[in-house]
C-alpha cells in the first residue's frame, strides 16, 4: 500500500517511537505518537514539541537579482529583508489567488525558501520558469527540517549552548547544534515561540535523537500540528487558502508589505497586483473568519454556513476541536454581511442547523518571542 | 451475556430483550481522542445497520450503526459532557444507548468475541 511513499531522514525513528504513520503529500509521515493528538497538542502549548517537517520543500534562490525577481511572484518586501530576517509570503496568480504560501529569509545575498510539501514540485517548476536576470533556483534535496515549538523550546536550545535571547521571532541564524551545522529560524506554525531547523539528512537522525532525549521534548505528529495552527488562526494551504482565494479575502493582507501596496516605493509589480491591490481599500465580498460553534459538535471542512433564513452565506475550510479551549473551533469564509465579530451563522451538520458565532481567527493568542 | 460484534466495530450486549450498544476498543483506538458523541433520541425506532449515533475524534467523525433493530429506551447522557469515556472504557462506561430488541434473531448475524478478534486481525 505504501511502497510508493517517500521517507524522510527520520521515518525509521518515528516508527521506532511507535508513531501512527499515514501518507501525506506523497510522504510516509507520523500523524500521531502513542500519546495521541490531545496530549501532544497540550504538550506543545506547555513544553516543547518536536516535529519532523522534512517533507516541506527547501530551496535557495541566489544571484544579484534574486530579491527583485522573487518580488515579481510574491507581494512582500524581499529586497528589503535584512540579513538573517524572515517573512511570510505567498505566490499569487493572475486572478489574485494564491498558488502556495511560504517563508522567505535572507542569508547574505541569497534567499532561503520553505514551501508546502504538496506544492513543492509545482512551486519549483514555476520558479525555474519565472526567475530571470542572473537569479537561480537551487533545490535542497539533502536536508531535513525539524520544528521545535513551545514555550520551553528556547530552554532546549539553551541546553545545546545557545541562549538566543537576542534572536527575535522571524530571525534566522546559522548555529552548531550538537555538532551539526544548521540553518535555524525562530518561527514555526504552532503559534508558540520556537525554531525551525534545517539540517543535513546525514546528521538529522543524531540531532533528533539528542532532542527527543531532552526532558522538555516530545515528538508531535501532523494531527496536533493541524490543531495547533487552527487554534492560532493560521491558514493551511489547499484548505483555507488556494488558487481561488485572494489574500485580502483570506485576511492575510497584513503580509503584503506596505512598500508593495498602492503608494509604496515598489508598488505592485507582482502577479495579480491589478486584482489584489484594489481589494485592500475597496474590501471584498467575502472574508475568512473564525467560527465558534455554540454547541459541542465540531464543524468540519466543507460544511455549508447559512443565515437565519437558511440562505447559504459561506462554508467551513478547517474545523475541529481545540484541545486548549476544550471546545470545537473552525474557520471559513462568510459573506461580508456576516463577517462582523459576534455575527450568528448556522452550520448545516447532518441535517440540522447548528448555531455558531463569527469570531477572531486566532482562538488562542500567539506567543511569539519579540524583543 | 457475552458481547456480539459488527464489522463496523460496534458491540452489543444482550440482557433479556435489552441490547446495550457501544463501539469497540479497536474503534476508539482508530478514532483517537474522542471529543463529541451524538446520541439518538429515546423512543426512536432504529433498524439493524441504521446510522443512529455519531462519534467524533479530534481528527474525524464516524457513524455508529445499530447492531440490531429496536426502540431506543435509554442513552448514556454522561457522554455529552465526558465523551472521553469512550476512550477510557469503550466496552463499559463508554456505552452509547440501549434498545428494546424487536427481533432477537438478528443477533445471530453478529460475530462472537473470537470471530471479531480474527476480523480485526484481518483488517488491521
Amino acid at each position: 500500500m505504501s511502497d510508493a511513499l517517500l521517507s524522510t531522514a527520520l521515518t525509521e525513528l518515528h516508527i521506532e517511537n511507535e508513531a501512527k504513520m499515514v501518507p501525506f503529500a506523497g510522504y510516509n509521515m507520523p500523524v500521531q505518537y502513542p500519546d495521541g493528538v490531545l496530549k501532544e497538542h497540550l504538550h506543545t502549548r506547555e513544553n516543547a514539541g518536536l516535529f519532523d517537517v522534512s517533507h516541506m520543500g527547501q530551496a535557495w534562490v541566489t544571484g544579484e537579482d534574486a530579491g527583485s525577481e522573487l518580488e515579481k511572484l510574491i507581494p512582500i518586501d524581499i529586497v528589503g529583508l535584512a540579513d538573517g530576517e524572515q517573512r511570510y509570503g505567498f505566490f499569487t496568480n493572475k486572478n489574485g489567488g494564491i498558488e502556495d504560501d511560504l517563508m522567505v529569509s535572507r542569508w547574505g545575498n541569497d534567499f532561503f525558501l520553505v514551501v508546502n510539501a504538496a506544492c513543492k514540485d509545482q512551486d519549483f517548476a514555476y520558479l525555474r520558469q519565472q526567475l530571470g536576470g542572473d537569479s537561480k533556483l537551487n533545490i535542497i534535496e539533502d536536508r531535513a527540517l525539524l520544528a521545535l515549538q513551545g514555550p520551553k523550546a528556547h530552554l532546549v536550545m539553551q541546553d545545546l549552548g545557545h541562549s538566543l535571547k537576542d534572536m527575535a521571532f522571524m530571525n534566522c541564524r546559522e548555529l552548531n547544534l550538537a555538532g551539526a551545522q544548521c540553518y535555524v529560524s525562530r518561527s514555526g506554525y504552532s503559534g508558540e515561540d520556537g525554531f525551525e531547523i534545517s539540517i543535513a539528512n546525514s546528521e538529522a537522525l543524531e540531532l533528533a535523537r539528542h532532542l527527543q532525549a531532552h526532558k522538555h521534548c516530545k515528538w508531535i505528529g501532523l494531527g496536533a500540528r493541524d490543531s495547533l495552527r487552527l487554534e492560532g488562526g493560521m491558514c493551511l494551504y489547499g484548505h483555507d487558502i488556494d488558487q481561488n482565494t485572494s489574500p485580502v479575502e483570506a485576511a492575510i493582507t497584513w503580509a503584503i508589505s506596505p512598500v508593495r501596496r498602492s503608494g509604496g516605493a515598489r508598488e505592485g509589480g507582482f502577479v495579480g497586483a491589478d486584482v489584489i491591490l484594489p481589494q485592500i481599500p475597496n474590501k471584498v465580498s467575502r472574508k475568512r473568519v473564525g467560527i465558534k460553534p455554540t454547541g459541542r459538535a465540531p464543524i468540519r471542512e466543507g460544511t455549508v454556513l447559512a443565515d437565519a433564513d437558511g440562505n447559504a452565506i459561506g462554508h467551513i475550510t478547517s474545523g475541529g476541536f481545540s484541545p486548549s479551549l476544550g471546545h470545537p473551533i473552525a474557520m471559513g469564509y462568510v459573506s461580508k454581511s456576516h463577517s462582523k465579530l459576534g455575527s450568528t451563522v448556522y452550520a448545516q451538520v447532518r441535517g440540522k442547523l447548528n448555531e455558531a458565532k463569527v469570531s477572531k481567527t486566532d482562538f488562542v493568542q500567539n506567543n511569539f518571542y519579540r524583543l | 451475556m457475552s458481547n456480539k460484534f459488527t464489522e463496523d466495530h460496534e458491540w452489543g450486549q444482550q440482557d433479556g430483550d435489552t441490547l446495550t450498544v457501544g463501539i469497540t476498543n479497536f474503534a476508539q483506538e482508530q478514532l483517537g481522542d474522542i471529543v463529541y458523541v451524538e446520541l439518538p433520541d429515546v423512543g426512536r425506532e432504529v433498524e439493524q445497520g441504521e446510522e443512529c449515533a455519531v462519534v467524533e475524534s479530534v481528527k474525524a467523525a464516524g457513524d455508529v450503526k445499530s447492531p440490531a433493530s429496536g426502540e431506543v429506551i435509554e442513552v448514556n447522557v454522561a457522554l455529552e459532557d465526558e465523551p472521553e469515556l469512550v476512550n477510557a472504557a469503550p466496552e463499559d462506561g463508554g456505552w452509547f444507548y440501549k434498545i428494546k430488541l424487536s427481533n432477537n434473531d438478528e443477533l445471530a448475524s453478529l460475530m462472537d468475541k473470537d470471530a471479531y478478534a480474527a476480523f480485526v486481525e484481518s483488517v488491521s
